[in-house]
């Protein structure tokens, strides 16, 4: 897999824990949604815990977990599938500030949305990020540099812009 | 590109429209470059056919049977004189001289090329069109009444609303990869033209005890394969939090619409499954939980936005002009397209004109770059350059005055545009069919034609009345048949196209499903059924009674009877 964390391919810090394996010590680990509950209360010191949740997940079902949490990281079976753009935002309205995280097959052109919504990185199989570079990523960021909607993460909102032009 | 004659423009004719600001046509050119590059990067390989589709349509582009096919969006219907004239330039340079008007209030070009459509798009942007999200798993292009603004039941201009709906829905970072495609449509008036009980969103500008202006709210309404007619899932949402509601029902939507099965994948289904109740607690407690002060901005951006739309300068004039009745009477084909083709305005001595593009025996919706450059022109001439398209893929011209009433139909008899049949049986709602579509199952244009010749005789039309037949050439219901008075779906059974047809439908407030009158007819049959309909109706109907109230009245079993006779007559039905 790949990680593009700000427009750049960057080596992904976090390990994947299958849900057999032993807690470590230290580091940095994401577990399933199945196995979050035990991990939180068998959480050694100096470990950080990332979650990997389906996009049909109730966010509230997460509220307790979230404030011990570094890293949630939403499953996109498919590009087209654009449920984890609503749980992002409903993640982050419940008052999440670690990490979010979007992996499957997302397309570059889908980089502003998921921006939008609250992502700060993105997960990508290695055969896209082959066809789909840094450049790609970089462009479509760029290529949506204002947007009419309010609330979203975004460069600059037209709304704004326009209420200042005026204000002027 | 083709110039038009300037000699015939009413100098600086204003326009009463929405007119894009600096980032309005930034937001349209980066779209223009994003999809240009798009379309480069699918050529080399960095994206492929799966990975391009979405993307495709959303910028309007189809795949279809023989070609592309680009929908360009017309949003809320209104055009100004310059747009129509650069719609012909575009049919004329990237296409075959023509363009299709359809039921969403969007221009199809059946021809271009896949290289070429940056190029188009270039050219829409420029006079501040586009395609966005007129296809594809978003919210799509937002439609109102034609009549906006210049009818006399209007509470108020739902073109503003529409507007500052198009641009809350364009490129939402959150529902642009929805389970289906969304569309919404607009009503200010006490009558409804906009078909909104049948829209996944269909909103109701209303006024509440107090006097303020907000909006009923409809839902999950819907044609294609399963039918709906929407429900209110609220009585009254206030201007200032008409997009944080919408926004709650769009993330419901997002959230739970079924993704396992694309024909069960619109809102109207969740609605169905689920029920309005579980779907409107959903909803109310998504919106009180939702942080509503990101939305305080939107009721002066709301005013911005409405202050385009306002009434062009009318003259004072009387209610009625007497030239226009002494023309009237002298000259009686004149006669006939008044009383069928214009409808009351809302100032004194102004009228509404409907032209028809449904001409005998002709292509329902299509118009030549010729037609439209002729409508443009009109446009100037007679009705401050403003144009409308409506759902029934007709034209309007919202502001003649009566007294050029005259004038203005020598202008269009002179290009074939002056059919008297506006609301009559021979103006036909279609879907492409079989001839362009990939969907389809059977032709439907023919079909409208063959109706059409049948009942080529005008005063005949006069007679039976308003009368809305509509044809879709699959179960995808493009044509509308669900809500026609008479409704016609093509179906291909063991090989043979047969065509099924319905009775009772209505899409206005008091919307309702046409029933299905009995088995299916072949082609050939179809105008030889309508016209016995069409007797049965004219024999039992009382006096001023429209055909929905006759069918209503009298039941759906006296016409089935209709068609059941005419099995006996030995037709194989």
């Amino acid at each position: 897999m790949a990680l593009i964390s700000d427009g750049r391919f960057i080596e992904d810090d976090w390990r994947r824990l299958a849900d057999e394996e032993a807690l470590p010590k230290s580091g940095k680990v994401v577990v399933s949604l199945a196995r979050l509950e035990h991990a939180l209360a068998h959480l050694p010191e100096g470990v950080s815990l990332g979650v990997n949740i389906p996009n049909t997940t109730d966010p509230t079902s997460l509220t307790r977990a979230l404030s011990r949490l570094e890293l949630v990281e939403i499953a996109f079976p498919a590009f087209a599938d654009g449920r984890g753009f609503s749980l992002a935002r409903l993640i982050r309205r419940a008052g999440f500030t670690g990490e979010l995280r979007a992996s499957g097959r997302l397309l570059a052109d889908q980089y502003a949305h998921a921006l939008g919504c609250g992502f700060n990185t993105i997960e990508i199989p290695d055969e896209l990020a082959e066809r789909q570079g840094e450049s790609q990523w970089q462009a479509a960021r760029a290529a949506h540099a204002r947007t009419y909607q309010r609330g979203y993460v975004a460069p600059g909102s037209i709304l704004d812009a326009r209420r200042k032009a005026a204000a002027q | 590109m083709t110039a038009h004659d300037p000699s015939l423009a009413r100098p600086n004719a204003p326009t009463t429209t929405y007119r894009y600001d600096e980032y309005d046509a930034t937001f349209v050119r980066e779209r223009v470059a994003e999809f240009r590059e798009q379309v480069r990067r699918r050529l080399e390989g960095a994206l492929t056919e799966d990975e391009f589709r979405p993307f495709r349509l959303m910028n309007g582009l189809y795949l279809q049977l023989h070609a592309y096919m680009l929908r360009v969006a017309i949003p809320y219907g209104t055009l100004t004189a310059r747009q129509m004239r650069r719609l012909a330039d575009i049919a004329d340079k990237y296409d075959r001289g023509y363009g299709h008007f359809t039921t969403r209030q969007n221009l199809q070009y059946n021809w271009p090329k896949l290289v070429d459509t940056p190029d188009i798009l270039e050219s829409l942007a420029e006079v501040e069109m586009h395609a966005i999200q007129t296809s594809g798993n978003c919210i799509r292009n937002v439609t109102a009444d034609h009549f906006s603004g210049v009818a006399p039941d209007e509470i108020e201009d739902p073109r503003a609303t529409a507007e500052f709906l198009r641009q809350w829905s364009s490129a939402h970072p959150e529902f642009s990869f929805l389970p289906r495609k969304f569309k919404i449509a607009v009503t200010g008036a006490e009558h409804d033209r906009a078909a909104i009980m049948v829209h996944d969103v269909g909103l109701r500008i209303v006024k509440n005890d107090a006097g303020e202006i907000g909006y009923q709210v409809v839902v999950g309404g819907g044609l294609g394969r399963t039918p709906f007619v929407g429900k209110i899932i609220r009585d009254y949402v206030s201007r200032a939090d008409l997009l944080a509601y919408l926004e709650a029902i769009m993330r419901v939507y997002n959230r739970f619409g079924r993704r396992d099965n694309k024909y069960k994948a619109r809102i109207k289904i969740l609605v169905h499954e689920k029920g309005i109740d579980e779907v409107r607690a959903a909803v109310e407690a998504e919106f009180a939980a939702m942080n509503r002060s990101v939305f305080s901005f939107d009721p002066d951006e709301f005013e911005r936005i409405a202050a385009f739309f306002t009434p062009p300068p009318y003259e004072s004039l009387p209610a009625e002009s007497a030239k226009l009745r002494t023309q009237r009477v002298a000259h009686p084909a004149f006669g006939n397209f008044v009383d069928v083709n214009v409808s009351p305005h809302r100032v004194p001595g102004y009228a509404i004109v409907t032209v028809s593009l449904k001409p005998i025996g002709g292509i329902p919706g299509d118009a030549t770059s010729q037609q439209m450059r002729v409508l443009a022109d009109a446009s100037e001439r007679f009705g401050f350059g403003e144009l409308r398209v409506s759902h029934e893929q007709n034209i309007i011209l919202p502001h003649v005055k009566q007294e050029d009433l005259f004038d203005l139909w020598k202008l269009l008899d002179g290009a074939h545009l002056a059919t008297a049949n506006a609301g009559l049986v021979s103006d036909i709602i279609s879907c492409p069919g079989l001839d362009y579509c990939s969907l389809a199952t059977a032709r439907s244009i023919p079909v409208a034609q063959a109706i059409s010749k049948r009942f080529s005789d005008l005063s005949r039309q006069r007679r039976i009345g308003k009368l809305g037949i509509k044809i879709s050439g699959c179960i995808n219901a493009c044509g509308h048949h669900h809500v026609g008075a008479i409704g016609i779906l093509g179906l291909e059974k063991k090989g043979q196209e047969s065509y099924q047809i319905t009775l009772g439908g209505d899409p206005t407030f008091s919307a309702s499903i046409g029933e299905i009158l009995g088995p299916g007819v072949s082609a050939e049959q179809v105008p030889d059924v309508i016209e016995h309909i069409v007797d049965f109706y004219l024999a039992e109907r009382l006096e001023g009674e429209a055909f929905i109230e006759t069918w209503r009245r009298i039941g759906h079993a006296r016409f089935k009877d209709v068609l059941r006779r005419e099995g006996e007559d030995g037709a194989d039905i």
